[in-house]
């Protein structure tokens, strides 16, 4: 079998059937050089030969592909079965020390993970299919990052996971699941960054909302971030939306996992970010656009140190598919003066 | 907008007391009741304060001159020129639309070979027209200044043309005000046109990029070479050659100028090098008004050194640190041309790459004419004109036509008509031996008009009278006339606004706090302290010597393409334009907030309750 465990530094895009989606974009953004936590992907390899253990001992892929995506009861009831079994079934054991050893290389200082599920075909372009397995943060110590890791693969046979891929009728032999084991940042914030205008579609704007603590809380939608509108090309803040941020998500004072905290009254309504934070931001997120000749919807971090982290980074779904129906802003022609000619000879302003 | 409207002209009624100075001004400039059928709009933008009776002269020049291109010259399809009238010193203006479609179509005809005859030959229109006003301004230079001797010299008659002096009075006065008229002409032989590719480009822009900012657009234009930036770069060279000859200490922050050049005279060798060097920069470059040309009291730098010389002291400090303060221009190119690849770089198709490489490329074209002009035009021609007019000013004050008080400034109170009058009063008195009538009938006139100048002062007009005509949303008319929709809405809306809130032109982002130094003449330029908010009527490249003292600059008059925007964008200093009525809205030393990404200003301070009592 190929190894359980592949660094970030090794992978790329590419290697998604062995890494997965955000295996691989994490993979491909460390190598461009962006600053991303330094983590391991556990890969399609360690979880097949997991399966494969399963599978021995009493089907699996069958069961998923014979069942009828309609009939929720059916869903609910294979999925409780399945993810039992996951949870259940003793890890191989060269997978185990492989992790067991990529953590202890990853966390030299006992440093808490993160562990994301990393589906190979989550983060493909279509981005509907996303967020469907599970993110654990906060994760102490390698015996907590192991189960966690089994419950990502156990995510997998979700009621939500598994009628989803009935629907779009993918063959259950070529899903497979790698999960994402990632240092996690103490965020001082964080928050998302579109590298065009949401509203518009404008290429020339870089759109940033931000709120203090984990981005969790921006990205399930708990605080209303704040907004910045800033000029791609000119750095140009041309909006900034400060907003009442009453919560922030931060790491919880024992036992692992996040909890949510109230913000004193001062906090609440100052800006997470400061200029100078916007203009990193920006030049990562231009950075990450040309890397892939696209824009980009990314999730960043704000260290306690105020250094820009690069959590997620995928293709902008929405306008992208709109930009490919546009027509040309103006009919070319042979002469700038015929464009001259239509400001001078009026009509109604559109 | 149907519901709220402006007052019609005709019930705007004259100031009370200040009835005969309003008769005072041509009768094709007073409202009539047929005026009630048109839409007019206070220019605020050229002619923010009552005007003298004089400087009328520059309304009606001005407008003479862009009616006749408009019309005749290059027949714009849908605009022809623009009528003026005044009332209580105030100029309102409104455009005459072309809305028949068959004149339209004809008309466009006509203007596409006329624009495009233009914009083929551009560079060598470009270069004639720049000798046709330096012939110009050398014509004005060469005009005698006006006087009268007492018995006229023999050489007259044995040399000359047995012409006597006081018919030079005429000549001189009337080809000075041929001449201001011609150099009008030339003003708007090529600035639509220039605009219009600059238009044309910002449409483009707005359309394929809707968030981008005016700034950007306008520094992908910005010409680098403009003559906007050759009065400051002298200033720093004066500064430099200063502390190359060793005299740079008599250069302070509380100096005494006429000291300071005596000084210098008395220094020897190196003080008189330097004070050639001053005369090298003075002609042309210090022919900058230090307003933006229009009234007469907008004097230039030559006039006043008080300016350049203000800025002095923080570039020697800045040439003695080892800083280079020339302006990089080569940079400025470069970054120019990045900014240009780096916008063309996002369009999706290679259909609109096409068209925006043919619509920067016009107007990095024509636009160094619309940037360069001014200082030809508004600056050295209008300063040389104006002082003219002093000379005859104090011809008149040295015979008593504005009484024993009198002083040359006066002959600002009279329209150009009778100050024709009043110098051929001189010339028959100085003739017949008599005394001159006008001793007896200028003075009252004079103090009438001053007195009325200050009452009119006192009050607001409104930003707009009559109706709100539909053809106001021709992209022509909101280039020629700067006005929208948006900010007629806005006028209307006047009396609901924020109070501690003033909008204007976003003119170069960055936010900034400071107190705000509301500085109305260039005299009081010693009061602006370091990293004060500059808060003055019109602030134009004739300032930017102290854009490096100050925080943030705000002004009541221009636009995001004025060129104190392109010259605050090049400081990176946060600047919003066209408030309207920052200088009277905001109190000297009150703490004000800059937002020159948003065009905000916001007073902070509580207003001084002492302050109005």
């Amino acid at each position: 079998m190929t190894q359980a465990v592949a660094w970030f530094a090794d992978v790329g895009i590419a290697d998604r059937p062995t890494v997965g989606g955000k295996g691989g974009s994490l993979g491909e953004l460390t190598q461009a050089g962006i600053d991303v936590p330094p983590g391991f992907v556990v890969t399609v390899a360690a979880f097949e030969e997991f399966l494969a253990a399963l599978e021995a001992r009493e089907p699996i892929r069958p069961l998923v592909e014979a069942l009828d995506p309609t009939d929720l009861g059916a869903a609910t009831k294979l999925s409780e079965q399945l993810r039992a079994r996951v949870m259940e079934e003793p890890m191989p054991a060269s997978v185990r020390e492989a992790l067991k050893s990529a953590h202890a290389q990853l966390c030299e200082d006992g440093q808490p993970v993160a562990v994301r599920s990393s589906a190979t075909t989550e983060d493909a372009e279509d981005a509907s299919f996303a967020g469907l397995q599970d993110t654990f943060l906060w994760v102490l110590d390698a015996d907590d990052m192991l189960e966690r890791v089994r419950e990502c693969w156990a995510s997998l046979y979700s009621v939500e996971s598994m009628t989803y891929r009935r629907k779009q009728d993918f063959p259950e032999d070529g899903v497979a699941m790698a999960v994402v084991v990632q240092r996690m940042v103490d965020a001082k914030c964080a928050g998302v960054m579109f590298t065009r205008s949401p509203t518009s579609g404008d290429k020339s704007v870089i759109t940033i909302e931000g709120a203090w603590g984990l981005g969790s809380a921006v990205v399930s939608g708990e605080v209303t971030p704040d907004k910045w509108v800033v000029g791609k090309i000119t750095g140009e803040i041309s909006q900034r939306d400060i907003s009442d941020k009453h919560a922030r998500q931060v790491p919880a004072p024992e036992g692992g996992g996040i909890v949510e905290v109230e913000n004193e009254a001062d906090r609440r309504s100052a800006p997470c970010l400061t200029d100078d934070e916007l203009m990193a931001l920006r030049e990562v997120g231009r950075k990450i656009e040309r890397h892939y000749g696209k824009p980009q919807d990314i999730e960043w971090a704000l260290d306690q140190d105020g250094k820009v982290l690069l959590l997620q980074s995928r293709p902008e779904t929405v306008w992208a598919m709109k930009d490919a129906e546009a027509k040309p802003v103006a009919e070319p022609t042979g002469s700038p003066l015929s464009h001259v000619m239509g400001i001078f000879s009026g009509g109604p302003k559109k | 907008m149907s519901e709220k409207g402006f007052p019609l002209p005709s019930s705007i009624k004259v100031i009370p007391g200040t009835e005969e100075a309003q008769a005072a001004y041509p009768y094709y400039t007073q409202f009539v009741p047929e005026d009630d059928e048109k839409f007019w709009f206070y220019n605020s933008m050229h002619f923010p304060e009552p005007m003298h009776h004089f400087d009328m002269i520059t309304a009606e020049a001005a407008y003479v001159a862009m009616g006749a291109f408009n019309t005749r010259v290059h027949v714009l399809p849908t605009a022809k020129g623009v009528d003026h009238r005044i009332i209580n010193g105030r100029v309102y203006i409104g455009g005459v639309v072309v809305t028949d479609p068959d004149e339209i179509a004809e008309r466009t005809e006509e203007f596409q070979q006329r624009a495009f005859y233009y914009y083929e030959h551009w560079e060598d229109l470009y270069a004639q027209w720049k000798d046709k006003m330096k012939a110009l301004i050398a014509d004005a230079q060469a005009l005698p200044s006006p006087a009268l001797p007492k018995y006229e010299p023999v050489e007259t008659f044995k040399e000359g043309d047995a012409v006597p002096a006081s018919h030079d009075l005429l000549k001189i006065y009337q080809q000075q005000v041929e001449g201001y008229h011609r150099m009008w002409h030339h003003h708007f032989e090529f600035l639509l046109l220039g605009y219009g590719a600059y238009m044309t480009f910002f449409d483009f822009c707005k359309k394929a990029f809707p968030e981008i900012s005016d700034q950007a657009i306008s520094r992908m234009v910005a010409g680098m070479e403009a003559e906007i930036f050759r009065p400051d770069e002298e200033v720093k060279r004066l500064a430099r050659r200063a502390v190359e000859l060793g005299v740079d200490h008599h250069f302070t922050d509380d100096m005494n100028i006429d000291q300071v050049l005596a000084d210098l005279d008395a220094l020897g060798e190196h003080g008189k090098h330097w004070l050639d060097e001053l005369e090298t920069s003075r002609n042309p470059w210090f022919n900058v008004s230090s307003g933006d040309g229009f009234y007469h009291y907008h004097r230039s730098w030559n006039d006043d050194l008080s300016l350049p010389f203000a800025a002095l002291p923080g570039y020697i400090e800045k040439i003695k640190a080892g800083e280079n303060v020339t302006r990089p221009t080569e940079q400025l190119i470069e970054e120019r041309e990045q900014l240009v690849a780096d916008y063309r770089e996002l369009l999706d198709t290679e259909e609109d790459k096409a068209t925006y490489d043919q619509l920067i490329g016009l107007a990095h074209r024509v636009f160094p004419y619309v940037e360069g002009h001014k200082f030809y035009c508004e600056h050295w021609y209008t300063n040389l004109f104006f002082n003219k007019i002093r000379e005859f000013g104090a011809l008149l004050a040295e015979h008593d036509f504005f009484g024993p008080e009198g002083v040359e400034e006066d002959v600002f109170h009279l329209t150009q008509y009778e100050l024709e009058s009043a110098i051929i009063d001189l010339m028959l008195s100085w003739g017949v031996g008599a005394e001159p009538r006008g001793p007896k009938h200028w003075p009252a006139l004079v103090a009438q008009r001053k007195a009325a100048i200050a009452e009119w002062d006192k009050h607001p007009t409104p930003p707009a009278l009559g109706n709100v005509p539909d053809a106001i949303d021709d992209p022509a008319i909101n280039m020629l006339w700067g006005i929208t929709r948006e900010n007629l809405d806005s006028w209307l809306d006047d009396g609901a606004e924020n109070e501690k809130e003033l909008k204007g032109f976003a003119a170069c982002s960055g936010v900034v706090e400071g107190t705000a130094r509301v500085v109305k003449s260039v005299s009081e330029i010693g009061r602006i302290q370091q990293g004060d908010i500059l808060v003055c009527q019109v602030t134009n490249p004739t300032w930017s010597p102290i854009f490096q003292k100050i925080g943030a600059a705000v002004s009541d008059i221009g636009g995001s393409m004025s060129h104190m925007a392109i010259v605050a964008r090049e400081y990176g200093l946060p600047a919003v334009v066209g408030t309207g009525k920052a200088t009277t809205r905001i109190k000297d030393g009150q703490r004000i907030r800059v937002d020159g990404g948003k065009g905000t200003v916001t007073i902070l301070d509580d207003e001084p309750v002492l302050e109005d009592a």
